[in-house]
């Protein structure tokens, strides 16, 4: 039996193509971006307003690491969102508590959705997409309900801290991102569960074989995305310095579900792009940003974003067949 | 038997010279066939002969990269599998392809329903149609209930009563048996004989001996996507059509494993691997053996024996319903992969592609997956430990790749499989179930992996080798237990260990009462 | 469903999907078992439960007011739920219906204003139907993920919406004596118009989904997409049409509310793609496609609407509704997989 690979030399090509367009078209895709608006947008390339496009950012990158390692899995994270906003409602309730206690146990709380959502998925064996919808209904209702209706503001300055402060001239929230995708890209490079994350994403049979313990990897990534997605709750919350539980975290599944598919991240799983990811929601923002500069609509912004999306699943499909 | 087909007759379904080729392997080369009105025509051959390939060729699945299909003696091409049924050619999978949502009567009219004058669908119509065809078949079934509540055998009968109400003029049958009972293969065999009677040319793929020569005219042997061999059926010894699908000249003699001696002779030390009474309703029968440090037991069978399911029941990996597997002496806990690894087995998989790697991860992402516990600290891995030990199996194992981050996915099959084998290895595992260790491998990492193994086994490993190619089976085992429908029906050692004793207990024919093997 | 408001939600017809199977065959665990498997018994069951009650509790609750405002108010994520079902029966997922149905309602108020209420139903039955096309096009002809196209789309439609309207900046009404208003407007026998369009096209799609060769065929893809291809059911074709049909459908009810309305609205709708597809999934219909049907969905829109009901009642806070709906929708899919596990063993 012939060993050699029976691929025509035109579908090498195209193949490695795509593969480039995938690897690396965010980040020239951000960097055309920047080019242009260094020549055709004033005052927008300039260190304060970078500063700002970039803080604006900073939550979306957040829940996006999660999704990240979720869809990593071949799952989904509905549920994001929701738990931004409970995790609002619930700093609330703990601001009365020293800082650090009070943002530990709403990661707590975050935690326990996801462990809720991953039993449901690993155990129950429910799909991804229905056991996250749930509390996406319930979550958001909860912060609600906890709030009475009201936009209750935070004093509590060691909280507030986590926007407002700044460490060596950069600012909290930027620092307040940066810390948790170190810390994920150090779990998926360097720790036993990483390697295993993507092992049951790109071959969950042969992770079984192999004795990796399925189940309980895949309930731990979808503790990790609903912890990540209270810090964002708690980060959110201390920028506006108040708990809003209609607006907090209101479509963040959607927006973090396209910064990691822009990213690079394939939904097949088994891979997880954690720069690209960060890259993509940056190239969304900036997207965004500099249409509106040019007195674009939010509309068309929008259209600009459904085909963004579009294109790089397409670009992404096209690997899939190779 | 009865043999109303007539070969003087035009065939209905002729294939010329058809190649088809996947990257990397050629699974059909210039293979010819052709079926007669009335003709039960056998297809047989191991696993990768190209059996598969040919019948979705032959049903509009995957189009041909060469040769030509005539269907009435007119040259045809299908498009599709909807294509092939409306030209009269019909399919019986092996999986049951049935949608299992649907009822039995949905399924057997699904694309040509009985209708009402508004349009509808006539229910009562279509219900009293298929309990009279299931009636036809003496299938006892509820046809509203949906596919996935009746049994396996009913629901490929129902799959059988589908294909043959399609007006068809050739039913294709992949493994129909597979999933029946005794007395429903006999019905499957009545509806056969009626299908013979009303000129349906039928193809017949199986590996029950005994079901061939009942019910088949002739047959066509594919080995390797090749076709070697078509004729009759009736007269060509049952060794000989064995013979023929392993590929084994019948005179040809190999010695046996030299060493084999000299390792079996070691009666002193204890097994570290013992199987008790294993059984698995329908897969499994009451398996036991044995096999010792440093000894390589091989398991022959012909496809569907049982040999992947003993292997995957060692692995904790398979549900049994009575019997226990030890390591040391010590029960493994059933059920856990993880469990057995940690007691010292290693597994693998005949599934490369679907058991095996993890395509779009690295080489040494794949090498240390399963070792991952013993190369971290506090659940950090450890870098250097990691590069060490892909590096001494990279090089041991003569991977070649263009580095330890290679994605496995884009290797050649034989460095896929080192790279499976360093797997296992790196655990340092002291059971190697071995489930077809050099399939769709090229020959000279064919005799890499081999050597590796008797390695493996001078070193004192205890191995158990799967395999459907009796040279590598004999040259490789001390030992081989043979299996048949889930049970093991002979031991081969000592003198009985050549491809000649293989065959003959792989095709259930007494030595003393031996047809004349060189006759045809 | 109230008591005393139109039967044909709860009727179960003879030769429906969810009859087709009630014979006891001895194979399955138990009668009580095998029922609840049946599409829709479930929900149904608990729709009567939860009207049982709530009318022993509560005088108002059994009021016609009451059931009125009920099916009225649920009438338009009724008919989302449709296409919704349709679609998820064969394998997929919509995501862009709350942006098509804010579409519709933009596009029909202008077609109204621009030639009457036939050029408006024409016009948001083609430029949704559009977006359905759209979507089963990328799915079913490139091979995208469902989930993906249709969040793209989600995005899209929501923007061309925004900029049909100059960003809510421009709100088109409608006279409210026009016909076009009557659509949503007008009762029959006290009830809303649209309570009996969504009846209709409910009995319209069951029958479609349950008594047509193209509804079998839809629910054999969902049930084994390789299966129905190879025995040559025309795949990709079923498959854009579930999302035609969707996409039209959610346009049609979002005209509906803009005729109640007598305005179209850029904003409304956001978040009735999770509605519907809870509804849907609440009904009984497995997301993995295959089985389902609208006599479940109608009673898994009710079901949700009764429930908010009850919280009115019990004078609790409406965002309570949310809770209780996304609780429920965890009871039914574990039961669900609970109730498949013992199917399958």
């Amino acid at each position: 039996m012939t060993e050699a690979l029976a691929v025509r030399r035109s579908d090498i090509d195209r193949a490695a193509v795509s593969r480039w367009t995938r690897d690396k078209g965010v980040y020239v895709a951000l960097l055309l971006l920047l080019v242009y608006n260094a020549f055709f947008t004033p005052r927008f390339v300039n260190l304060h307003n970078l500063n700002v496009q970039l803080i604006l950012d900073t939550r979306i990158i957040v829940v996006a690491l999660g999704m990240a390692l979720v869809i990593g899995t071949e799952g989904i994270d509905l549920s994001v969102g929701a738990v931004m906003a409970l995790a609002g409602g619930l700093l609330v309730q703990f601001s009365g508590l020293p800082a650090i206690v009070a943002i530990v146990l709403v990661l707590v709380v975050g935690a326990l959705v996801g462990l809720l959502n991953g039993t449901l998925v690993a155990i129950v064996g429910v799909q991804p997409i229905v056991a996250t919808l749930a509390f996406l209904f319930a979550g958001r209702s909860l912060a609600q309900l906890l709030l009475q209706g009201r936009n209750p503001s935070i004093h509590n300055s060691a909280i507030l801290a986590v926007s407002s402060g700044s460490f060596l001239g950069v600012n909290g929230l930027i620092l307040a991102a940066l810390v948790p995708i170190l810390l994920v890209a150090f779990t998926i490079r360097r720790t036993n569960f990483g390697h295993r994350l993507l092992a049951v994403g790109d071959n969950a049979r042969a992770s079984f074989l192999s004795g990796v313990p399925v189940k309980g990897t895949l309930i731990l990534v979808y503790v990790i995305s609903g912890a990540l997605a209270a810090w964002a709750g708690v980060m959110d919350t201390a920028s506006i310095t108040s708990a809003n539980a209609l607006s907090s975290g209101l479509n963040y599944e959607l927006f973090a579900i396209t910064a990691v598919v822009v990213g690079g991240t394939p939904l097949t799983g088994g891979r997880v792009r954690i720069v690209g990811t960060v890259a993509a929601a940056v190239l969304m923002q900036l997207l965004r940003s500099t249409l509106i500069f040019h007195s674009a609509t939010d509309a068309e912004s929008q259209m600009v974003t459904a085909a963004v999306i579009v294109g790089a699943v397409y670009v992404q499909r096209v690997r899939a067949k190779s | 038997m009865t043999f109303s087909t007539d070969p003087g007759s035009p065939p209905v379904l002729e294939a010329r010279g058809v190649n088809k080729e996947f990257p990397g392997v050629k699974a059909l080369d210039d293979v010819s066939l052709s079926l007669h009105k009335g003709e039960v025509h056998a297809l047989v051959g191991e696993n990768g002969a190209g059996k598969s390939t040919l019948i979705k060729v032959l049903t509009g699945v995957y189009p041909q990269d060469a040769g030509q299909l005539f269907h009435h003696q007119v040259p045809v091409t299908f498009r599709s599998p909807g294509a092939a049924q409306a030209a009269g050619i019909s399919t019986i999978y092996q999986e049951v392809n049935l949608v299992p949502t649907q009822s039995a009567a949905r399924n057997l009219y699904l694309g040509r329903e009985p209708r009402t004058r508004l349009g509808l669908i006539d229910f009562t119509a279509m219900h009293r149609a298929a309990r009279e065809l299931l009636d036809e078949y003496s299938i006892r079934a509820d046809v509203e209930a949906p596919l996935a509540s009746l049994g396996l055998g009913t629901q490929q009968m129902i799959a059988v009563a589908r294909a043959v109400a399609i007006d068809a003029n050739v039913v294709i049958m992949d493994e129909p048996t597979s999933s029946l009972e005794a007395r429903e293969v006999e019905t499957l065999f009545g509806v056969i004989d009626r299908l013979r009677a009303r000129g349906v040319a039928i193809i017949y793929v199986s590996h029950r001996l005994d079901e061939l020569y009942r019910i088949c005219d002739t047959v066509t042997v594919l080995r390797d996507g090749k076709l070697v061999h078509t004729g009759p059926l009736a007269g060509l010894p049952r060794l000989q059509l064995v013979a023929t699908m392993l590929g084994r000249e019948l005179l040809a003699q190999t010695k046996r494993h030299s060493e084999s001696d000299e390792q079996s002779e070691g009666p002193y030390a204890e097994p570290v691997l013992e199987v008790r009474n294993i059984t698995r309703r329908g897969v499994l029968d009451n398996i036991s053996f044995a096999v010792r440090p440093g000894e390589i037991v091989g398991l022959g069978g012909l496809l569907g024996a049982g040999r992947t399911e003993t292997g995957m029941a060692v692995l904790g990996a398979q549900d049994l319903d009575a019997g226990t597997v030890a390591v040391d002496g010590r029960v493994v806990r059933a059920g856990s992969p993880s469990a057995s690894i940690a007691a010292g087995v290693a597994l693998l998989p005949e599934d490369r592609k679907l058991e095996g790697i993890l395509p779009s991860l690295s080489i040494r992402d794949n090498i240390v997956l399963a070792a991952l516990p013993r190369l971290s600290r506090a659940g950090l891995v450890s870098d250097r430990k990691v590069d060490e030990v892909v590096a001494t199996f990279m090089k041991q194992l003569h991977i070649r790749a263009t580095g330890p981050d290679q994605k496995v996915g884009t290797l050649s099959g034989g460095n896929q499989q080192k790279v499976m084998l360093a797997r296992l290895l790196c655990l340092n595992p002291k059971v190697l179930i071995l489930d077809e260790p050099t399939r769709g491998i090229d020959v000279g990492a064919k005799t890499e992996v081999r050597v590796t193994i008797d390695e493996l086994a001078a070193a004192g490993l205890a191995v158990l080798l799967i395999s459907s190619e009796t040279e590598e089976l004999v040259d490789g085992s001390d030992r081989i237990i043979v299996l048949r429908e889930g049970q093991v029906t002979d031991v081969l050692t000592g003198d009985r260990l050549s491809e000649d004793e293989l065959v003959r207990a792989i095709a259930s024919v007494e030595p003393d009462t031996s047809e004349e093997p060189t006759d045809d | 469903m109230m008591p005393g408001g139109d039967g044909s939600v709860v009727t179960q017809e003879p030769g429906s999907p969810g009859a087709h199977a009630v014979r006891p065959s001895g194979r399955l665990p138990s009668t009580f078992t095998r029922l609840m498997q049946r599409d829709g018994v479930a929900a149904l069951t608990a729709l009567v439960l939860l009207l049982v009650v709530g009318s022993l509790l509560w005088p108002s609750f059994h009021s016609l007011d009451n059931a009125r405002n009920t099916l009225l108010g649920n009438s338009y994520i009724g008919i989302v739920a449709i296409g919704m079902t349709l679609v998820i029966v064969s394998g997929g997922i919509d995501l862009s219906v709350g942006s098509v149905f804010a579409l519709g309602g933009v596009i029909g108020v202008y077609g109204n204003n621009h030639g009457g209420v036939l050029l408006a139903v024409a016009m948001t039955v083609v430029a949704c139907g559009a977006v359905g096309l759209l979507n089963g096009v990328l799915v079913g002809y490139f091979g995208l993920a469902p989930f993906i196209v249709t969040l793209a789309t989600l995005f899209g439609v929501r923007g061309l919406v925004y900029q049909l309207t100059n960003a809510g900046a421009t709100t088109a009404s409608v006279p409210s004596d026009s016909t076009f208003a009557y659509l949503g407007t007008g009762t029959w026998f006290t009830f809303g118009v649209p309570v009996f369009l969504a009846i209709g096209l409910y009995a319209a799609f069951h029958l479609t989904l349950g008594r047509t060769p193209f509804g079998l065929a839809v629910q054999s893809i969902g049930g084994s997409e390789s299966a129905a291809t190879l025995m040559g059911l025309a795949v990709r074709r079923v498959k854009v049409s579930t999302y035609v049909i969707c996409g039209a459908l959610a346009g049609v009810a979002g005209m509906l509310q803009a005729a109640q309305l007598v305005s179209a609205s850029p904003i409304i709708a956001t978040g009735y793609e999770l509605q519907a597809i809870a509804a849907v999934v609440i009904g009984g219909t497995l997301l993995t496609g295959g089985s389902g049907s609208l006599l479940g969905t109608a009673a898994g829109v009710v079901l949700l609407g009764v429930i908010n009901s009850f919280i009115v009642e019990l004078q609790l806070d409406s965002t309570w509704n949310n809770v209780v709906s996304g609780g429920f929708l965890i009871v039914v899919v574990v039961m669900q997989r609970l109730l498949n596990y013992r199917r399958s063993t």
